[in-house]
C-alpha cells in the first residue's frame, strides 16, 4: 500500500505565500478550461465571455462594484473572526437580518422621509446583523457550542424568517399578492455614485472604507493585536490577560455588523424593497473572498472583485452559451479548493510512503523540545 | 558498503550533520558507543543532543554522515526500523495516553497483536526483575511522573534493545527516585546492554557513565572519561569557558520586612480529571527575599502558578494578597497593575506567541502596565516605542538572535527565556513569580538569570521561584518549600535545608512532619 503523508516544512516560503492566490487562480482557469471543453464549448471563447466581456464597458464595471461591495464588506468582517480562530459561517444570515432590520424603517414607517432615514437604516442594519451574530457568540461563550454549526443553522432560520415576512405581515397590500414589501421611498434608497455612467451605489465606498479601517485595526491597534494573539496562541492570550469570551463576542458582532451593513446596502441600493431572496449566496462566497484575500483586508478588496466577476461571468455564459449559471458556483468552489490546497502545500510537503514501511511513531519535531 | 574494523563498537556515527535552514544543529558529529557501556552525551540545551538522538532513532533525517550498527552501515529511516535494529528510546516528554492503563499503553507501541494480558504479565515480571515495580493495570493518569517514566522504560525494555537512549531521565525524578534508576541502569550495563545517557547534570554523569562525548554548538568538543574529570572541568568543556558563579548576599532583617506576596488558605478544585487540586496553601514572601518551591513536576505547580498569576482568579479575594491588598478576585492584568510580574513555564505558546515578533511579544505582558508608553490615543500601538523597548531588553539580557526583531519561535529556548525574564525585570516589579526560570537555558544565561532574580530581591522585591532544579533553588533561595500532591510544606530556611530533607518532602513525606520538626527544633 502506498500512502501519502503531509510533513511539516521547516520554513514556509515567503515567495510562494505571496504567489499562492495567483497559482490558485491559474489552476482554476486550467480546470475551468477542461470543464468547458467537456461541455463542448471552446474554452478560449468561453473565457472571453466569462472573464473579459463582463468588464469591457463602463456600466459593466458598475455592476462589478455592486456585486463586489457585499463580498468585500462581509469578507473583511469574516477575516477578523478567522484571524481570531473563530469560525463564523453564518454571514449569510447576518446579511439577511441586517437587511430586514434596516428595512423595518421604510416598510413600517413609509411616511417617514428626510435625510435622517438612510443613516438610521444603515445603523439598524448593522445592529440587526450584530445582534444576530451575538446568538452563536453567546452559545459559544456560555455553553461552548460549536459556532460553525450554530452560525450555519441560523442562516436557514434567517432565510425562512425573511420568506415569512415578505409573504405575511410585511407584504405590499397593493402588490397583487407578490411576495415582496412596498417599494422604499426615495429617501430610503442608497444613492448611486455616478448615475451618469452606471448603477454602482455607495455600498462600494462603504466596503473600501471598512477594508481600510479593519486593516488599521488589525495591523496598528491593540485590539487587532489581541485578535491575532488569541487566534494564534490562545494560552499566550490568556497570559496577556485577554479574555477569550470577550473576543468571541467582539469578532462575531463586528463581522455581524459588517454583514448587516452589506445586507441593508444591498436592499436599499440594488433592490429597493425586500424580496424572499435578497442574496445570491454573498455570505458564503465571502468566506472564499476572505481566504483568497489571505485574511488581509486589502487583499480582500482584490479578492472581492475577482469573485464578483465569477457571478457576472456565470450570468454571461448562461445568456451567450446556454450553460447553466451554476457554473459560477463551480468556479467559486474550485477557487476555494485550490487556495486551501496551495496554502496547505506551503506549510507541508507531501511524502510518499512505500508499502511495508512501519508507521512513524511521532511526527518529527523541528526544534529541540523547548 | 564499508564495514567497520572495530567490532567492539555497537554504534558508530561518523560525520553526522543536520541543518535546519541556516542553523547547523549537528555539525559532523562523531560518536562511538561500545557494547556494555553507559555513554554520556553531555551538552547544554541547544547543543544538538536531541537532534542527534532523533537522527539515531529515525525521527529526523540527517543531511549527511554515516551510521554504523555492529559494523554495518545503516540508514535509519523511521523509528520502527530503529526498534528493529535494537535501538530503544525513552523520551524526555512522555508519549502516554493518560486515560489508558499502563499495559494498554505498552501494547499500543508493541504493535505485534499479542493479547494485553500476556503483555501485562511480561511487563510485570520485567518491572520487578529490574527493581522498577509497576502495576500494569493502573491508569496512567493516576501515576506519578516517576512511575510514568517506568512505563516508558519497561516499554522500551520489552523490545529487548541493544542500545537504550535516555533523554534527561532524572529531570522529573526526586533524588531518591534517581538513585533507583541508576541501579537499574548499572544492572542493564552488567547484562551487556549499552546506554546512551543524555544529560546536562554533571554529578550524575560522573557517577554512572563510563565515557562521555561533549557537544557544544552542534560540534563534538571532546571525548573523555567523566570519572577522571571534575564537575567544573566538564562544565568548562560544555560551556566553553568558566561558568560564572551566582553570588547571593545574605538577606538581612527579612523577618520584619513587609510581606509583598501573601497566599492564605489557597485551595482549588481540579479543573480536569487529570489536574491536581490545590490544598490549603499558605505562604508569605517578604520584600528582599527569594523563596523557592521545589517539587517533582506535575504536583500542582502549574495549577499554583495559574492561581497566583490570576490566569485563573479565585473566589476568595483574600487568598492571594499583593502588597497588602486583596488580589484573589483580580485577573492577571489587575495583578500586574498592582506591581506583580509573572514568567510561566512554557515559553512558546504561553509566555510568548511563537509567530509574533519580539517587540509584539513585549506588548503581550505589558500592554496594560505600560499602557501610556506603548499604546497611544484610540488604542493605536506605538510600534517605535515597543521596538525601542524590545531592543533595550535584548541588550540588557544579551539575547542572541538572527534578525533585529525576529519571531519568538526563531530564537533558541535559552535566548527566548532571557527575553521573557528581561521583559518582566524591565518593569522593576515588586513581586516576581517565576515558574522554571532556567529550564533548558545554557549555563551562562542561567547564571545571569539567577543573578538578576537575586538582585531584584535585594533591591526590595519579593521573588517566588518554582523549579524542579534543586541545584538552582539551593543557589538562589533564602528558603525552600516543597510542593507535593497539591500541598505546600512550610519553607525551610536555606541554612537548615539539605538535599536529603528536600528530597524526602518531594517524595511525599508528610509536609506536616517537617513543619512539626521545624517548630520543635
Amino acid at each position: 500500500m502506498m500512502r501519502l503523508e503531509l510533513v511539516k516544512r521547516p520554513q514556509r516560503s515567503m515567495l510562494f505565500s505571496a504567489l499562492s492566490p495567483f497559482i490558485a487562480f491559474a489552476l482554476t482557469i486550467v480546470a475551468g478550461a477542461i470543464l468547458f471543453a467537456l461541455l463542448g464549448v471552446n474554452p478560449l471563447k468561453a473565457f472571453q465571455i466569462y472573464f473579459i466581456e463582463p468588464v469591457s464597458q463602463v456600466w459593466q464595471l458598475h455592476e462589478l462594484a455592486i456585486k463586489a461591495a457585499p463580498l468585500i464588506l462581509i469578507g473583511v468582517g469574516l477575516s477578523v473572526c478567522y484571524r481570531a480562530n473563530i469560525w463564523n459561517i453564518g454571514a449569510e444570515g447576518q446579511f439577511i437580518l441586517g437587511g430586514i432590520v434596516g428595512s423595518s424603517i421604510p416598510v413600517l414607517f413609509p411616511q417617514f422621509e428626510g435625510p435622517l432615514v438612510l443613516p438610521l437604516m444603515l445603523l439598524f442594519g448593522m445592529i440587526g446583523g450584530a445582534a444576530y451574530a451575538a446568538i452563536p457568540a453567546l452559545l459559544k461563550a456560555r455553553f461552548n457550542t460549536n459556532e460553525i454549526l450554530t452560525s450555519l443553522m441560523l442562516v436557514y432560520v434567517a432565510q425562512l424568517f425573511l420568506d415569512w415576512l415578505v409573504r405575511g405581515p410585511w407584504r405590499d397590500p397593493k402588490g397583487f399578492n407578490f411576495p415582496q414589501t412596498i417599494q422604499f421611498n426615495d429617501s430610503a434608497i442608497l444613492p448611486e455614485l455616478m448615475p451618469a455612467s452606471g448603477r454602482a451605489n455607495w455600498g462600494f465606498v462603504f466596503a473600501l472604507v471598512a477594508a481600510v479601517l479593519v486593516w488599521i485595526l488589525m495591523s496598528r491597534m491593540l485590539k487587532g493585536f489581541e485578535v491575532r494573539v488569541l487566534g494564534s496562541s490562545p494560552r499566550a492570550g490568556r497570559f496577556a490577560g485577554f479574555g477569550i469570551n470577550r473576543m468571541v463576542f467582539f469578532a462575531f458582532m463586528l463581522s455581524g455588523a459588517l454583514a448587516g451593513l452589506a445586507g441593508i446596502s444591498e436592499v436599499s441600493g440594488a433592490i429597493g424593497q425586500l424580496q424572499p431572496v435578497i442574496s445570491p449566496g454573498y455570505g458564503f462566497t465571502a468566506i472564499i473572498v476572505a481566504f483568497l484575500g489571505r485574511l488581509n483586508p486589502l487583499g480582500i478588496v482584490a479578492a472581492g472583485l475577482v469573485l464578483a466577476l465569477t457571478y457576472l461571468g456565470g450570468e454571461a455564459v448562461q445568456s451567450a452559451l446556454g450553460i447553466s449559471d451554476k457554473v459560477a458556483r463551480v468556479f467559486q468552489g474550485m477557487l476555494l479548493f485550490f487556495v486551501l490546497g496551495c496554502d496547505t502545500l506551503i506549510h507541508y510537503r507531501i511524502r510518499l510512503i512505500g508499502f511495508a514501511a512501519p508507521k512513524l511513531e511521532s511526527a518529527p519535531k523541528l526544534e529541540e523540545a523547548r | 558498503m564499508s564495514a567497520n574494523q572495530d567490532g567492539a563498537n555497537l554504534l558508530e556515527v561518523r560525520g553526522l550533520t543536520k541543518t535546519f535552514g541556516t542553523l547547523t544543529a549537528c555539525d559532523h558529529i562523531d560518536l562511538n558507543v561500545a557494547k556494555g557501556e553507559i555513554h554520556a552525551l553531555l551538552g547544554e540545551n541547544g547543543a544538538g543532543k536531541s537532534t542527534l538522538v532523533k537522527m539515531l532513532f529515525g525521527t529526523l533525517e540527517p543531511n549527511s554522515g554515516e551510521i554504523f550498527w555492529n559494523g554495518q552501515a545503516v540508514t535509519i529511516t523511521n523509528p520502527g526500523f530503529a526498534k528493529k535494529l535494537g535501538i530503544g528510546m525513552v523520551f524526555q516528554h512522555f508519549s502516554l495516553f493518560e486515560a489508558l492503563t499502563a499495559a494498554e499503553n505498552i501494547a499500543l507501541s508493541l504493535d505485534d497483536g499479542s493479547p494485553i494480558s500476556t503483555i501485562a504479565a511480561k511487563a510485570r515480571a520485567l518491572s520487578y526483575s529490574y527493581g522498577l515495580p509497576l502495576d500494569p493495570q493502573s491508569l496512567v493518569g493516576d501515576l506519578s511522573v516517576g512511575e510514568r517514566q517506568r512505563i516508558e522504560i519497561i516499554r522500551c525494555l520489552l523490545q529487548t534493545p541493544q542500545l537504550i537512549i535516555l533523554d534527561e531521565p532524572t529531570s522529573v525524578l526526586t533524588p531518591q527516585e534517581a538513585d533507583k534508576l541508576f541501579e537499574t541502569l548499572e544492572r542493564l550495563r552488567s547484562e551487556g546492554k549499552s546506554i546512551l545517557y543524555i544529560s546536562h547534570r554533571l554529578e550524575e554523569v560522573k557517577r554512572i557513565c563510563d565515557r562521555a562525548t561533549v557537544l557544544r554548538h552542534g560540534k563534538v568538543v571532546g571525548h573523555c572519561n567523566p570519572r577522571k574529570e571534575t564537575a567544573s572541568s566538564l562544565a568548562r568543556m560544555m560551556v566553553g569557558n568558566d561558568v560564572p558563579t551566582v553570588v547571593r548576599a545574605p538577606a538581612e532583617g527579612i523577618e520584619t520586612a513587609q510581606p509583598l506576596l501573601e497566599i492564605r488558605a489557597l485551595s482549588r478544585k481540579p479543573a480536569t480529571p487529570f489536574s491536581i487540586p490545590l490544598r490549603n496553601i499558605n505562604l508569605t514572601v517578604r520584600a528582599g527575599e527569594v523563596i523557592g518551591i521545589a517539587g517533582v513536576a506535575g504536583n500542582g505547580q502549574g495549577e499554583f502558578f495559574e492561581s497566583v498569576s490570576g490566569e485563573v482568579p479565585q473566589q476568595d479575594a483574600a487568598s492571594v494578597r499583593i502588597r497588602g491588598k486583596d488580589a484573589g478576585g483580580l485577573s492577571i492584568t489587575g495583578r500586574r497593575l498592582m506591581g506583580a510580574a509573572f514568567v510561566p513555564e512554557e515559553r512558546l505558546g504561553h509566555g510568548a506567541a511563537p509567530r509574533m515578533k519580539l517587540s509584539e511579544n513585549l506588548l503581550l505582558s505589558r500592554h496594560a502596565t505600560d499602557g501610556k508608553v506603548f499604546v497611544g490615543a484610540g488604542g493605536m500601538v506605538k510600534s517605535d516605542a515597543i521596538y525601542a523597548a524590545a531592543q533595550r531588553i535584548i541588550k540588557a539580557m544579551d539575547v542572541r538572535k538572527s534578525a533585529p526583531d525576529p519571531e519568538a519561535a526563531a530564537l533558541s529556548g535559552g535566548n527566548l527565556q532571557k527575553f521573557i525574564v528581561g521583559r518582566e525585570l524591565d518593569r522593576r516589579p515588586s513581586v516576581m513569580v517565576v515558574n522554571q526560570p532556567t529550564w533548558g537555558v545554557d549555563a551562562g544565561a542561567a547564571a545571569h538569570i539567577r543573578q538578576t532574580l537575586i538582585e531584584l530581591a535585594r533591591c526590595g522585591s519579593a521573588v517566588l521561584v518554582i523549579s524542579q532544579d534543586l541545584d538552582e533553588l539551593f543557589e538562589i533561595s533564602d528558603a525552600i518549600a516543597v510542593m507535593h500532591n497539591g500541598e505546600l510544606s512550610k519553607p525551610l530556611p536555606i541554612a537548615e535545608a539539605t538535599f536529603e530533607k528536600i528530597g524526602l518532602l518531594m517524595g511525599g513525606a508528610e509536609p506536616g512532619h517537617a513543619e512539626h520538626a521545624l517548630e520543635t527544633s
